[in-house]
Formats: C-alpha cells, structure tokens, sequence
C-alpha cells in the first residue's frame, strides 16, 4: 500500500532517479516553506501593485492570497503528490477564512476608535442633549447613559429571578411533558426578533394605556423578553455542571431540597451564573430596534422615571444622530461626531462587560474534581 | 444529565412537605410557565391588535406591495415585497456567511496551534458582541463607501447575471451591502455550532481515517463533515433567523423602496423589520396596527425557521 502510493508519487515528480531509501515517508515540502512562500508572495504582489500605482491594503491581500493559494498547489503537486496538494490548497482556503473574519472586526473597531476618540471625552459624557440646536457644537450623551442604565438595570432585574428559576426548574425539579415545553419554548424564545419583542410591547401598552404611551418602563420589559430566555439557557447550563455528589451529601444531612439548591447548588455555580447574566446584559444593552418602538426617539433631556415620558438611551442616541447626519452643514458633521464618540463609548461597556464575565469565570470558579 | 436524574430521585422522605419546599418548588415551575405565557402573549397580543388594520384593508395583505394605512379611511397595504426582501437579505447573508463560518470553525478546532484556539475562538465571538446599530453606523459611513469600487468592478464583469445586472446605485447602499453586513453578523453564530459538532467528532473516527493514510484534509472530508453535517445546517439555520429579524444593520445601510426587485447593486427592496422600525415613528391611523400585522408575518417566518433548526439539530442528538 505504502510503497504504491510513493511509486505514483515518485513518478508524479518525473524527475531525477527513483527514491529508494525512505520506504516509509514520500517526498514532502519543508515546514519552513509556506511562511516563506507567503512573505515572497506578498512581496512580488505589493511590488507589481505599487509599480503599476494601483495599491490598496485590501487588493494587495486578496492579490497575495490567490498567488499563495496557486503556488503552494503547483509546488505541492510537483514535489509532493496530487493529494497533498488538495491538502494544502485546503489548508490555505481554511487560514483565509479565519482572516477573512477578521477583516470586518478590525474594520469595525479602528473605525469606531479613530473618528469616536475626536469627541469622546469628560464633557461628552457628562452633558445632556437639552437644549442643544443642530447647529450647535455641543452636547453629550449623559442622558442616554442614564437611560441606559435604568432600563437594563429594569430588564436585568426582571429576568434574572425569572430565568434562574426557571432554569432550576428544568435542571432540579421540571420533569415530563411542561419540562419539554419549556426548554423547546426557551429555545425558541432566543430566536424571537428584537422588533417583535418592542411591538410586543406596543401591542401590551396599547391594551393597557391607549395608543401611543412611550416610556422607559415598556422598553424595560421588551429587553426583558429578548434577555430571559439567555439567562435560562446560560444558567441551566451551569447548574448541570454542580456535581451530583454536592446535592446528595447535602440531602444525607437531612437538608430540605430548597435548602439545598439555594446553599449548596446555587452557590457552587454563582461564578457561571454571573458570568452568564453579564453576557446576556451585554448582548441586550446594544439592543436598538424595540427601544426605538417603546421608549421613544426623541428625548434630549435626562429622564431617570421609568414611569413617565420618553427615556433615550445609547444605542438609539446613535440611530438618532446618525438620521441627524443628512443635514447640511456643520449640523451633520457634529451628528456624525456624536454618533461615533456614542459608538465608541456603547462599544466600551460591551467590552468591559464582556471582560468582567469572563474574569468573573475565570478566577470564582470553585475548583472541583480534587 | 447524570445530576439531574439523581436529584430527582432523591426524594424527600414521604410525610408531610416543608413549607419551603412548596413556596420554592411553586415559585420555579411558576417562572417557567410564565415564560410560556409570554411567548403566548406576543402571539397573541400581536394578532389581536392587527386585526384592526387587517379588516379595514382594502389591498390585500400577502399579495400587495403598497404601505398606505396611515389613514382612518380606506387603508391599502400589503406585505408582498417586504417578505421578498427579508427572505432576499437573509438568503445573501446565509450563502455569504456559511462557507466562511465552516472554514473558521474548522480552522479553530483542527488548525490553529492549541494553545491559540481558545483565544481564537473568543475573537469571533466579539463579532457577535458588537450592537446591530454600530455595525448599522460602520456599514453606512464607511463599508458602502469602500464598496462602490468593487461593485462597478461586479458588474464590469458580471454584469450578464441578472443579479448583477447595473446601474450600479451611486451610494452603495444596495441589498448587497446590506447583506453583507447581515453575514458578518450570523458568521459567529454558524462558527460556533459548528465548533461545537466538529469537536464531537469520535476520536476513533478520525483517527481511523488518519491511520488509513489520509491526509487531514481527507480526514476532514471522511470523518468530520458527514458526521457534522446536521449541526452545521442547524447552525445555519439559525443564523438565518438571526438574519431574518436584524433590523437596524438594514434600516441604516439600505435605501429602501417597496419593490420586489431581484437587481442586487440597485438601490431598492425593503426588509419587515427594517420597514417596522423607519415606518414607526410617523405611524399614525392604521398605521400601528398594519406594523404590527407585519411584525405577526416576521414572527412567523423566523418561528417557522427556529424550529426548523431546532428540529434539526435535536435529531442530530438521536442519530449520534
């Protein structure tokens, strides 16, 4: 078996006399010789760009992709064989895809930290739009930070006791046809639309208030129908991962189950959970499209009553100042500032969130399994 | 799962139930139906206050590409081209995203150095953790820009496909752009149920293929493909979901009109979200009620898909 593939491969090469020692490897390529070919690839492609004056950071990689994907095959399937050249054309393929992911990400975040960091600072933070014409070089996002955190501080406040509990039922308690339920309905409940979480909320004010009533309260719970179903499906997971042994050693001493989950499971598991209630604020805190509907897209001044009036908040300041951008003149300059210094700064607490989660699973973690 | 079964066999000895074991054990299984009755409630509520629009319409709802119910008399409107350019925006976004999403994942779990993996992976979950309306400001003040050039060059080129076909919209704020956007946004979501199938992969399988002599791109093929085949469709499936009901990255990025047209670089075509979320703040009349009408037809359409998914991927979990 061995020694036919190497005489096909040998006799692919064609050239120079037939290999005799080595009867347990064919020829191959060096392990150096891919990062190699790749740096002379960029080169030769970034010269012939620069020479005919077309270059462009992103013709240049698409250009040296494709003559490293074509060389290492043709050096593949010369020294090597055909097989191994489909592997590495597929080695090349799988790397750029990586890459290519990374092209929007890197994208994204210059973008938003050069043009946010032109207007991002202690006085954008800390004033209000009030007042503010469009014309006017001024303004800041304070309102919004506070709405911000009075909504998702509602939100988070709703789901979390409601998802925690659910997720103990199903882990601890649920059983039969409603434990299906839930978990199937949980499932598809992350896949609501945010929008159809907001008109949710409409269509509940409406019965509830009459016809347009916008306030921090409804878009509160809007967020709460999108981040329940995260928090369960987070925490249920956790709460499978307290060992048996826990729960068991715990009912030996004679210790109710509710006891036993609220001291021995649910503490075991407080660092996932944690870590999984902050990813879920992080992914609901960006959400745009049912505050747009709930809580109103014209507010300038800092509201902090949930109950009353509009209530502006991070993401829609910047939907809000990027409609603003169209006007002419210096109007739409100053939007655009904003919209990116607002951006820079809903991106900041993203990924402060997301850190902290991940810091948080990282060193509360109990230790198990010594 | 082994801790579940246990906990629920360890029961309390029979006699009388402690307190705190009713008000406990009440409180969770109330919480969980509460979740049911909230996803009850957005059908329901949903259906209930679109009736109004719907019974005074005088277009008709599926077939219509008109939206004119800002009115008290007389309200036309239909859903007809919303739904084309949903199911268009996010078919762009699934057929741009899945092969990518399969490579990384595939890149993260057979290529890149161990050690490196796990970090990898968290950089493509920070796609999914920057908000639809900073992807929505990047893609309309900077990516259509950077665009235009390449789409003259797609139609230069490729121009005798239909889709393709020009003039090229001088903004680039086209269905393709958006779509785009959309597949970046679903990438991190394909990725990982990807990663999660290819890393369940039995050892002995793959190492059967690799004892055969196969190279890793042939184990892959043999191996972890067939066997990751319905975790990666569900994945897909999801982000299409996703795809379906993201509102902002479109409502900012695409310059909307109420057609149905198949011409990828024009300007035109309109998502039910995006509409949804434009259309809001001056709905007056009907206007309201027809939104949320059209929001009942989106909820549909992403249930239908979700549960497609889940369908999928649960009889994965049977067959293995």
């Amino acid at each position: 078996m061995t020694t036919a593939t190497e005489n096909t491969a040998t006799g692919a090469a064609g050239d120079g006399p037939p290999l005799r020692t080595a009867s347990m490897h064919t020829r191959t390529l060096p392990g150096w010789f891919p990062p190699v070919l790749l740096v002379a690839c960029a080169a030769v492609v970034s010269g012939a760009l620069f020479a005919l004056g077309s270059f462009h950071p992103a013709s240049a990689t698409v250009l040296t992709a494709l003559v490293y994907l074509i060389a290492i095959v043709v050096a593949s399937a010369v020294v090597e064989n055909g097989r191994k050249a489909t592997d590495r054309l597929v080695t090349g393929i799988v790397y750029c895809c990586f890459v290519l992911a990374m092209v929007p990400l890197v994208s994204l975040l210059t973008t938003v930290v050069v043009n946010g960091v032109r207007r991002f600072d202690l006085y954008f933070l800390s004033v209000s739009m009030n007042g503010v014409i469009p014309s006017m070089d001024a303004g800041g996002v304070y309102h919004a930070i506070v709405g911000t955190l009075v909504i998702t501080g509602i939100a988070t406040a709703i789901s979390v006791p409601v998802g925690l509990l659910t997720a103990i039922y199903v882990v601890e308690y649920g059983r039969g046809r409603l434990k299906a339920a839930i978990t199937f309905f949980v499932d598809v409940m992350t896949g609501i639309p945010s929008i159809v979480a907001g008109l949710f909320v409409v269509a509940l004010w409406i019965m509830i208030f009459g016809p347009g009533q916008t306030n921090g309260l409804a878009g509160a719970i809007s967020l709460s129908v999108l981040m329940i179903p995260v928090v369960v499906r987070s925490s249920e997971e956790m709460l499978r991962l307290v060992p048996a042994d826990l729960r068991e050693a715990s009912y030996a001493l004679g210790v109710p189950k509710w006891l036993t989950i609220v001291k021995v499971v649910l503490p075991t598991a407080v660092a996932g959970l944690t870590t999984g209630i902050m990813l879920a604020l992080a992914r609901v805190i960006g959400e745009t499209a049912p505050l747009i509907l709930t809580a109103g897209t014209s507010s300038t001044r800092i509201n902090a009553n949930p109950a009353e009036g509009q209530m502006m908040s991070l993401p829609v300041f910047i939907y809000q100042q990027v409609r603003a951008m169209g006007s002419s003149g210096d109007a739409g300059v100053f939007s655009e500032e904003r919209a990116w210094a607002a951006a820079l700064t809903l991106i900041l607490v993203v990924m402060l969130l997301f850190l902290a989660a991940r810091l948080v699973s990282r060193f509360f973690s109990p230790k198990l399994g010594r | 799962m082994t801790t579940t079964d246990s906990s629920a066999t360890a029961r309390i000895p029979k006699g009388k139930r402690r307190l705190g074991d009713v008000v406990f054990a009440g409180s969770a299984r109330g919480a969980g139906i509460l979740i049911l009755l909230i996803l009850a409630g957005v059908a329901t509520f949903l259906l209930i206050q679109s009736v109004p629009s719907l019974m005074a319409n005088t277009g008709n709802f599926l077939t219509s590409t008109e939206w004119d119910p800002n009115t008290n008399e007389e309200p036309r409107f239909g859903v007809a081209a919303l739904i084309f350019g949903t199911v268009l925006a996010a078919l762009i976004a699934l057929v741009l995203a899945t092969p990518v999403a399969i490579g990384i994942a595939l890149f993260i779990v057979y290529y890149a150095p161990r050690r490196l993996a796990a970090i990898l992976g968290y950089v493509v979950d920070l796609l999914a953790a920057i908000p639809s309306v900073v992807y929505g400001l990047w893609g309309v003040v900077y990516l259509v820009g950077e665009l235009r050039p390449f789409y003259g060059m797609l139609e230069t080129y490729l121009g005798w496909i239909p889709l393709f076909a020009g003039p090229v919209s001088s903004t680039g704020r086209t269905m393709l752009s958006a779509g785009l956007v959309l597949a970046v946004m679903i990438l991190p979501i394909i990725t990982a149920m990807s990663r999660d199938v290819f890393q369940q992969v039995p050892q002995a399988n793959r190492e059967a293929a690799l004892a055969l002599g196969a190279t890793r791109w042939e184990m892959i093929r043999m191996a972890v493909l067939p066997f990751g085949r319905p975790g990666v469709i569900g994945g897909a499936m999801l982000g299409m979901g996703r795809a379906l009901g993201e509102t902002m990255a479109v409502a900012m990025i695409l310059s909307p009109s109420l057609v149905i047209s198949p011409f990828l670089l024009q300007s035109g075509n309109q998502t039910i979200a995006a509409h949804i979320a434009l259309e809001y703040p001056e709905a007056s009349g009907f206007g309201v009620s027809a939104l949320i009408a059209a929001g009942l037809v989106l909820f549909a359409i992403t249930l239908a898909v979700n549960m497609g998914a889940r369908f999928v991927v649960s009889r994965r979990k049977e067959f293995v």
